[in-house]
């Protein structure tokens, strides 16, 4: 057994002085590891811009859990929900938090509807993007019982009927569902009964009722509907086909939907699961969320959850993010100019 | 009796100590969260979600994770009634009835009474809609789904009708209350238009008025200023404060059996729907007041008051879990974060939970039974202390359940703003008593004023405009003729007696 003598021990203090100073100076100047920028001092408060039991919260909590599970952070992650006004409650808050790096964000389309449907002073840029997790499909949907098996038998079905025959349910007004059927209204021409409902999961259910004749959910939000038989999605609203080839009912996988362009509705929308910060934070502070989410990501519970609703794992970071971003922002802009969604002036 | 294997089988995965452990845990702790008013059952399940993420990694830990979820959520429901029979205050949206009969049952000396009635009569409502779920669960998950945006108003203006013909004020002032409950509630975003309403460009009222926030200041700071202004005292200091209580009021129950069943039927119907707890107390409430020979003595400490509404809201609390596991879509903010917690456990509610996940499923409606049967345990040996708190000073208490009111409006959205708000309230809610106006209409139409108003739209926008869709079907007729028939029940029994005599 080796015992270290009193010298020996003085000898390895002065080294770890001497190694600690060492890494003080390079600090100092700037060359410092990345893991020692910056990390949480407190529990970071992630901000959910909708309700409880919504597509964005669902995530949001399911970060948590994978965080928490897979101890990625020392300070804890509390999901907290500001839905009021169409998200624009947590999107405001966050905006007043200049320079707070213990509050993020996850947004949905309402980062672009909700300001320019209610005006609220509130633009994307008063934020600092840290990341695109993912993009959300949307899908036609229709009741299993009905007779349409392809969106072009719907589409003809629809037209056959004349205008405002036809009911589609979609969640809150002047959003992503909304845009999306008036999108598809201008393109073929009719014209459908729009029925906001408040929550995505609600819209499922009403169909499978047969209280609205079809509807644009997210997969997730309709997946087990299609499972028990109860729905039938007939084209996903992208430009190329999902990429998911696991059998989700007996027959039928993600991949087996076709394209509604290939159906004669060229109409492609998908949603920005993305995170954000406040204003004004470093780059420091933004690097360890990129970093963490990172993590997030390589982990097997998010392949798998990225699977079951059938998400597009297309991740953006920096000014790429930003590219995107600025282009979407445009789409939006003129989809709900054409459609006369924008605020009063 | 397939249903009577799986219920044994869930028994059997659900009867482990670890598991009893754990629901005594989520009772104690669930009791707790439903005593501070604001901290409701949604707020401390969404807390003490994050326990339980390394917990769902097997099937077993998931039974053991919901068994504490669910038992925080029974414990809530049992607690909510505290606060409401001792200090009127709503400790729980669904409390709000029983503050109408329990509160003057307090100052009458009979707190203990008030809280065994409604203990008990949570369980009974319970333990009725656990059975339904047990043998009823596919039909009523069918059921359910005929309800779209025509019968859902109908559900609501059958509230509203069966509550305007109840109340004792004079009908003019009823509807008065009624009337800024629904302007309160049209404050926010408009889900219709997606424009904001009556915001003012006030950021902080984007949200509109939180329901719970009125009910801490309208019921609770209302309640103190009033005490203050009567001469620093409680009432009903000296009511007994035995055990005895507990047997004695249990002897005078069974009176009651056609009182319970009609409010766990009402529960279990507005549960499934889903209306929520909420509604259900209130019509259970009004429901009994109707038909119960005893029904003049409503509101001045009658039982059978705090039995009403006590049995429908558990009823309803409870069967609200059954549209949440079988389509997936939560009958109460409760069950919305329950169901983000079986999310992470990588389950997903909806009809083929039931197929797929026997074990889970059964584990949890067997739980359903032994939390309720622990609940009711853990609850009924705190009565004693409970209304003991009734002897501590008026001056040592007053400035304790202020804090504690202030804290749980600042808990509902973490804004001071709703603190301020809290206390706008509280002298709303003192001059509405001062001027003999009721206030339990105007938090009937803050709660559900919104969305009556958005199934009522919807009907319209589906029609395209023609009111004749609510008697459009038998369900949806048969609903809106007797909430017609509840309105315009004393005028017309007045009419027949004149008519006879």
């Amino acid at each position: 057994m080796h015992k270290s003598s009193p010298t020996q021990n003085r000898l390895s203090q002065f080294r770890r002085t001497l190694f600690a100073g060492a890494i003080a100076a390079s600090i100092g100047l700037g060359i410092s590891a990345p893991s020692l920028a910056w990390e949480p001092t407190k529990s970071v408060e992630f901000v959910v811009p909708a309700g409880t039991g919504g597509g964005a919260d669902q995530m949001a909590r399911f970060i948590q859990g994978v965080v928490t599970k897979h101890n990625l952070m020392k300070q804890s992650l509390i999901v907290v929900n500001k839905s009021g006004g169409a998200g624009a409650e947590g999107f405001l808050d966050v905006k007043g938090s200049v320079k707070d790096p213990h509050k993020i964000i996850i947004t949905l389309s309402n980062l672009f509807t909700t300001p320019l449907a209610t005006g609220i002073p509130f633009n994307w840029k008063d934020l600092t993007p840290v990341q695109m997790l993912a993009l959300d499909q949307f899908v036609l949907w229709v009741n299993a019982e009905t007779p349409y098996k392809t969106a072009k038998e719907y589409t003809t079905a629809v037209k056959a009927a004349g205008p405002s025959k036809f009911k589609m349910g979609g969640t809150g007004s002047k959003q992503e569902d909304q845009i999306i059927t008036v999108a598809i209204e201008k393109l073929t021409g009719d014209k459908f009964i729009y029925i906001p409902y408040k929550g995505g999961g609600e819209v499922a259910v009403q169909l499978v009722g047969k209280h609205v004749d079809s509807t644009v959910n997210n997969p997730i939000e309709a997946v087990e509907q299609w499972r028990a038989g109860k729905l039938r999605p007939l084209c996903v609203f992208d430009d190329k086909v999902m990429p998911y080839n696991a059998k989700v009912t007996a027959t039928q996988s993600w991949a087996d939907i076709p394209t509604c362009k290939s159906q004669g509705m060229d109409v492609d929308y998908q949603m920005l699961r993305g995170i954000f910060m406040p204003g004004g934070v470093t780059k420091d502070q933004v690097a360890f969320y990129v970093d963490l989410f990172k993590k997030i990501q390589a982990t097997p519970d998010w392949k798998e959850f990225m699977e079951k609703g059938a998400f597009d794992t297309t991740t953006l970071t920096g000014d790429e993010f930003v590219k995107w971003l600025t282009k979407e922002e445009l789409r939006h802009q003129t989809l709900m100019a054409e459609a006369g969604f924008l605020a009063k002036k | 009796m397939e249903e009577i294997n799986s219920l044994m089988h869930g028994f059997a995965v659900a009867l482990t100590p670890m598991n009893l452990g754990l629901m005594m845990v989520g009772i104690v702790l669930g009791v707790l969260i439903g005593v501070l008013p604001g901290l409701g059952g949604a707020n401390g399940v969404a807390i003490l979600l994050p326990l339980t993420f390394a917990m769902g990694n097997t099937p077993a830990g998931q039974v053991s994770a919901i068994i504490l979820l669910s038992c925080i959520y029974w414990g809530a429901l049992f607690g909510g009634a505290i606060t409401s029979i001792l200090f009127n205050i709503p400790g729980e949206p669904w409390s709000v009835a029983t503050t109408f009969d329990g509160y003057p049952m307090a100052q009458q000396g009979r707190a203990g009474e008030a809280l065994t009635a409604a203990f008990t009569s949570s369980f009974v409502g319970a333990f009725i809609a656990v059975l339904m779920i047990t043998f009823l669960a596919p039909l009523v998950a069918k059921f359910a789904l005929r309800f779209g945006p025509p019968e859902f108003f109908a559900v609501y203006l059958l509230t509203f009708c069966s509550f305007v013909g109840m109340t004792k004020s004079p009908p003019m002032k009823t509807v008065a209350a009624m009337m800024l409950g629904f302007a309160l509630a049209a404050v926010g975003l408009d889900t219709v238009t997606g424009q904001l309403r009556l915001t003012f460009g006030f950021t902080e009222l984007l949200k509109g008025f939180d329901f719970l926030i009125a009910v801490i200041g309208l019921f609770g700071i209302g309640e103190i200023l009033l005490t203050i202004e009567e001469g620093l005292d409680f009432k009903g200091m000296t009511g007994k404060m035995k055990m005895k209580v507990v047997i004695e009021t249990w002897k005078q129950l069974p009176k009651y059996w056609k009182t319970s069943l009609r409010s766990s039927l009402i529960g279990c119907w507005m549960g499934i729907t889903p209306g929520g707890a909420t509604p259900a107390s209130f019509m259970g409430y009004g429901v009994a007041k109707k038909f119960s020979p005893n029904g003049a003595s409503f509101g001045k400490g009658d039982i059978e008051g705090v039995i009403a509404p006590e049995t429908a809201a558990h009823a309803a609390g409870t069967s609200a879990l059954l549209p949440m596991l079988t389509l997936g879509i939560p009958g109460s903010p409760t069950a919305a974060v329950l169901l983000g917690g079986l999310l992470v456990w990588g389950l997903q509610p909806g009809p083929m939970l039931f197929e797929e996940k026997k074990d889970f499923v059964w584990g949890l409606i067997a739980s359903m039974y032994l939390g309720n049967i622990a609940g009711l345990i853990v609850v009924l040996t705190t009565v004693p202390f409970f209304a003991a708190i009734l002897r501590i000073p008026f001056s040592i208490i007053a400035p304790v359940i202020l804090v504690i009111c202030a804290i749980g409006a600042f808990t509902v959205h973490s804004s001071m703003f709703d603190v301020w708000l809290m206390v706008v309230f509280g002298v709303i809610g003192y001059v509405f008593k001062k001027l003999d106006y009721p206030l339990a209409p105007l938090v009937l139409a803050l709660v559900l004023g919104d969305r009556a108003e958005d199934a009522f739209r919807q009907s319209m926008l589906s029609s395209q405009g023609t009111v004749t869709i609510f008697f459009s079907n038998p369900l949806v007729g048969s609903i809106t003729t007797l909430a017609l028939l509840m309105l315009f029940w004393g005028p017309l029994t007045s009419l027949i007696k004149r008519i006879r005599g």
